[in-house]
């Protein structure tokens, strides 16, 4: 009996053992949420964020860079501060502004005594270092570096765009998983369009943490640690100093400058007016400065040269004179006189009658008239309606071969396609077979419902320079550095006008002559073979838009260039002066005494005071 | 000559438990205050760190240890009473003057040093209840005998129950394995199970439901019963019947008062204790926090474990008092199951050892004892490992020879070791 005492004895030891080892398997091995729980706990993931990639102008100069910013940390059970008289002088905040800071900071969710936060965010690291007398004598402050855009010369704001916290939509839209709430994204101009090269790769730390939530190094030796990698920098096309010349002149005006280099489609200048400081849109002021640029009633944000669509007026005769020519109305010979009268169109005075050349150099309304007039009837041994819609397609698939009314596949968002309207639309308007030439004759001039934005506008001028093909316009030449530099395909692709370039040439001597001798003759500059055309828009709202379209030189053009200043009156008095000025500034870098008096009166031309009215 | 003869009769085996679990112990309370960071150089040795303070306590056991052999043998049967009565006296006047530590008076101390009566109260009792059965008229059939042990084993419970240290109280209840092998009934031991069976029942369930439940299982143990019985015997059936049934209403009271006692007599932080090891969702932040960050640490161990000096958990002070009374949460952890496994074992084993070794003492006096030694050990082993690994409820008691503290391994050294000079001496007792 004694012995089976023992050994029941025994058997409960054994027995509580087997339990407990049992329960242990079920514990340790099959059950898996401990070990989540047990990461959850003792592991932070930070995200380490790369560096962005950097945007050059076509001579290497910087656009945008990143600066350093420094954020001063605290941490508020070791905090300890001998003087904070001193303290608050050093970093420029009033006593109360200190005391505001701590109650906030310590209000806030997630807060904890014994984890670094901010006080004090995006200083300065010469307004860092103008405190470190003062932090040497202090305890429980940290610094924490991170890197915010800044524009050195505060220029070309719309092309470059901005960067901001992604939007919800945003977050929800993006498939790929990249993005988390709170990261920076590229929200407009090139900022967004290049988001992927200049974004870099996210990289994470994992880092242990007790149970106070103090870090204690990394976790696993950092094994599964991934490091981050930069973004790549981008060439542009951005000739930087005729960009910011140009908008020195477009500063109290509204509107557009559009300069292309016709030999490649490169962008030198995308001037949207007015502009904004693009500093405003970076660091701690960025919600209260958007929101300011928002509500202003000149639309700074509005990204003109691209969405902006306009009537082109007499600009778009040269498009005229060249489908004439293809539809073979029109030839070189043709001549027209400046009968107003006879067909109730308005012009100015001028030699008549002309040819074809004369009528580009003098700008005659009544000849564009009459061309337009032979193209939409020109005989198909049909009735007036049915002509009209046979030639008046054929005009338009020519037109479009320009890019007009639609997107041109430039590497910025939110481009406009403009209006080039089409038969169905006519025929929803006045019915079908019901419209002729008489119904849709403002075209002839570039008014009616003929709408044009003003990179379509230089991709024009670039086309005439070329004799019939343009390169999609664009703004970078090269992605990326090194072995690992890359240009885009598509934008060595030339895209051919249905115009044989055999017409050209008629045209070009004929822009050639508005500058030399013509409506543009005000604004010709010494020295430089500039061809133009000038236009004067009509619009409901105030003076006509200022328009000019060049470029130069007239052999082996080198710019082309579309100036577009909303209500700046006869094309020649404001927008013609900007387009030659810049090109006088690009071609040759000097400028005479006469240009730079030209300057001065274009400059000093405030539209926006003038038309202040228009803007409430 | 006796040194020599003293050597060769020692048990080398249990010696080396011994020795393989304190030196384990100490390796795992450096890897709860290790830090990894390597700016940080750490010694083990280092007396600012709760392991170099250990191993002053591991070298004062061996001076102990050395002591308790050069103790005359006859001094523990003789001065077992006189302990006793001493340790009794103390832990009263540590109810007065002890310190008081998380709301209990069980500590006294000068400057640092402390040490805590209760933990010494265990090994005394275990003495002299080892001399007053031992003695050849002890009999536990005698109602005299059982009176007097009872009054052995509740004299010092009363006291440190004054102290407010419950957890040291229920360590006595171990000394029923020491009694049901010294001829006490089986039945106290069955009850005792089944009690704590309803207790666990009545937590997680219903009270009426649980009532209902029980009168059904004993209609169908009767119908059983009917059914099976071979000649039916109309009284022989109403008496088992009779019986059933007030077994089963002895169980329903169990459950009333179980309940009653739960909501309305224990504090309230007793309940939240219990509470929550049948739902340890219950009070994650709180009253459940110690619990589920136990099970955390250990269930994040897995198989093969975080490795020496690599869990989380164990390092950054996710569980409390982890060198202490939760130290297997750090074998758990960085040891896993192949760890902790080998730890319950290895712990097994010892305890059957010392069984063993109880059962071949001739003196009744020294069998006694080590079966005190052994159900005490085992208790602590039950308590702690269950506790960390919630089927037990949090009481403050260690693990011997692991936890951190020097009055817990003083108090487990001088238990085992006076029992093995026992062992030593076994032959000797013959010779008399």
């Amino acid at each position: 009996m004694r012995d089976e005492r023992k050994l029941v004895i025994q058997i409960i030891f054994i027995l509580i053992g087997f339990i407990y080892i049992v329960r242990l398997f079920f514990l340790q091995v099959v059950e898996d949420k401990y070990k989540e729980e047990a990461e959850k706990n003792a592991t932070r993931k930070i995200i380490e964020y790369p560096y962005r990639g950097l945007l050059y102008d076509r001579h290497n100069k910087p656009l945008v860079i990143n600066q350093i910013v420094i954020d001063l940390m605290v941490v508020m059970k070791e905090m300890k501060v001998p003087d904070t008289t001193q303290f608050c002088n050093a970093f420029n905040i009033s006593k109360e502004e200190f005391i505001d800071i701590i109650k906030k900071v310590k209000q806030e969710k997630g807060y904890n005594k014994n984890r670094p936060v901010p006080i004090i965010k995006q200083l300065s690291i010469e307004d860092f270092g103008k405190g470190l007398d003062v932090l040497a004598d202090c305890n429980g402050f940290y610094r924490q570096e991170r890197t915010i855009r800044s524009y050195p010369d505060q220029s070309a704001a719309n092309a470059l765009g901005y960067i901001g916290e992604i939007s919800k939509p945003q977050l929800e839209k993006s498939t790929e998983g990249y993005y988390e709430q709170g990261d920076l994204v590229g929200i407009s101009g090139l900022e967004s369009s290049y988001e992927k090269y200049l974004r870099g790769k996210k990289g994470v730390r994992y880092i242990m943490k007790d149970v106070h939530g103090v870090v204690k190094g990394p976790y696993r030796g950092g094994d599964q640690d991934i490091i981050s990698e930069p973004g790549e920098n981008l060439f542009t096309t951005i000739d930087l100093e005729l960009q910011k010349y140009g908008e020195e002149m477009m500063k109290n005006k509204i509107g557009s400058v559009v300069a292309i280099e016709p030999s490649t489609g490169e962008i030198l200048a995308f001037i949207s007016a007015p502009t904004y400081n693009p500093n405003a849109l970076t660091g701690r002021y960025f919600s209260k400065n958007y929101d300011s640029l928002q509500k202003n009633p000149m639309k700074p944000l509005f990204n003109r040269p691209l969405m902006a669509m306009y009537p082109p007026g007499s600009i778009f005769k040269l498009a005229q004179a060249l489908v004439g020519q293809q539809m073979g109305v029109l030839r070189p010979s043709t001549i027209y006189s400046c009968n107003q009268q006879a067909v109730g169109v308005k012009c100015h005075p001028h030699p008549s009658p002309n040819d074809l050349k004369g009528s580009i150099q003098w700008s005659c309304n009544p000849y564009y008239f009459t061309v337009f007039k032979t193209i939409i009837h020109k005989n198909r041994n049909t009735n007036k309606y049915r002509e009209s819609e046979l030639n008046y397609d054929d005009w338009r698939k020519h037109m479009a071969t320009f890019g007009f009314g639609q997107k041109l596949k430039i590497d910025m968002p939110n481009m406009k396609s403009g209006h080039l309207p089409t038969n169905a639309y006519y025929d929803k308007i006045y019915g079908d077979l019901s419209w002729k030439h008489s119904t849709i004759r403002s075209l002839d001039i570039g008014q009616g419902e003929l709408l044009i934005v003003p990179v379509q506008m230089a991709n024009l001028a670039a086309t005439v320079a070329n004799k019939g093909y343009y390169y999609t316009p664009h703004f970078v030449k090269r992605i990326g550095e090194g072995k690992n530099a890359r240009i885009l395909k598509e934008y060595t692709q030339k895209h051919y006008t249905s115009i044989d370039s055999s017409f050209f040439q008629v045209i070009i001597e004929g822009m050639f002559m508005v500058v030399e001798h013509g409506t543009a003759y005000f604004d010709k500059i010494p020295g430089i073979e500039i061809c133009g055309k000038t236009g004067t828009a009509q619009n409901p709202h105030g003076d006509d838009h200022s328009v000019f379209i060049s470029f130069a030189p007239k052999t082996n053009p080198k710019i082309a260039i579309a100036v577009y200043v909303e209500n700046g009156g006869f094309g020649a008095v404001t927008a013609a002066p900007i387009a030659n000025l810049m090109i006088e500034k690009y071609l040759t870098d000097t400028t005479s005494a006469m240009s730079r008096w030209m300057k001065k009166v274009v400059t000093e031309k405030d539209l926006l005071t003038k038309n202040k009215k228009l803007y409430k | 000559m006796r040194e020599d003869s003293l050597s060769r009769n020692i048990d080398w085996v249990t010696i080396l438990f011994y020795l393989t679990f304190i030196i384990a112990g100490w390796l795992n309370i450096f890897a709860v205050v290790y830090n990894p960071d390597p700016e940080v150089q750490q010694n083990i040795f280092d007396l600012s760190l709760n392991s170099g303070k250990q191993l002053l306590w591991i070298g004062s056991a061996f001076i102990l240890i050395l002591m308790i052999f050069a103790v005359d043998i006859k001094f523990y049967s003789a001065f077992a009473y006189v302990l006793y009565g001493i340790i009794i006296l103390v832990v009263i006047a540590t109810i007065f003057i002890g310190l008081e530590i998380n709301g209990s008076h069980s500590w006294i101390g000068v400057g640092s040093f402390r040490v805590q009566p209760a933990e010494f109260a265990k090994l005394f009792t275990a003495l002299a209840l080892s001399r007053f059965l031992g003695d050849v008229n002890a009999n536990l059939k005698k109602r005299n005998t059982r009176l007097v042990v009872a009054g052995i084993l509740i004299l010092p419970c009363l006291f440190i129950l004054l102290q407010n240290e419950t957890g040291g109280v229920l360590v006595f209840s171990a000394f029923i394995l020491v009694l049901f092998r010294e001829g006490l009934s089986p039945w106290i031991l069955i009850i005792g199970v089944a009690s704590i069976a309803i207790f666990i029942l009545t937590l997680m369930l219903d009270k009426y439901n649980l009532s209902i439940g029980l009168l059904i299982l004993a209609g169908v143990a009767i119908i059983i019963r009917i059914i099976t019985v071979r000649k039916i015997i109309f009284r022989s059936i109403m008496i088992n019947s009779a019986t059933v049934i007030a077994i089963a209403i002895l169980c329903i009271g169990i459950v009333f008062s179980v309940d009653f006692a739960i909501n309305k007599v224990l504090k309230d932080h007793q309940r939240k204790r219990i509470m929550v090891l049948v739902n340890p969702e219950l009070d994650k932040k709180k009253e459940g926090y110690q619990i589920n960050q136990s099970k955390v640490a250990i269930g994040s161990g897995g198989f093969f474990g975080q490795g020496f000096l690599q869990g989380t958990q164990t390092k950054f002070d996710f569980v409390p008092e982890q060198s202490t009374d939760f130290i297997f949460c750090t074998i758990g952890e960085e040891h896993g199951w192949i760890g902790s496994t080998f730890l319950i074992i290895l712990y097994i084993m010892f305890l059957v050892r010392i069984i063993n070794l109880a059962e071949r003492q001739k003196e009744k006096f020294a069998r006694i004892y080590g079966y005190c030694v052994a159900s005490i050990i085992f208790f602590h082993f039950m308590v702690n490992i269950g506790m960390t690994i919630g089927v037990f409820p949090i009481i403050g008691i260690p693990l011997p020879f692991f936890s951190y503290g020097g009055s817990s391994l003083w108090s487990f050294t001088i238990l085992l070791f006076i029992f093995l000079k026992m062992d030593a001496h076994r032959k000797q007792v013959l010779a008399h």
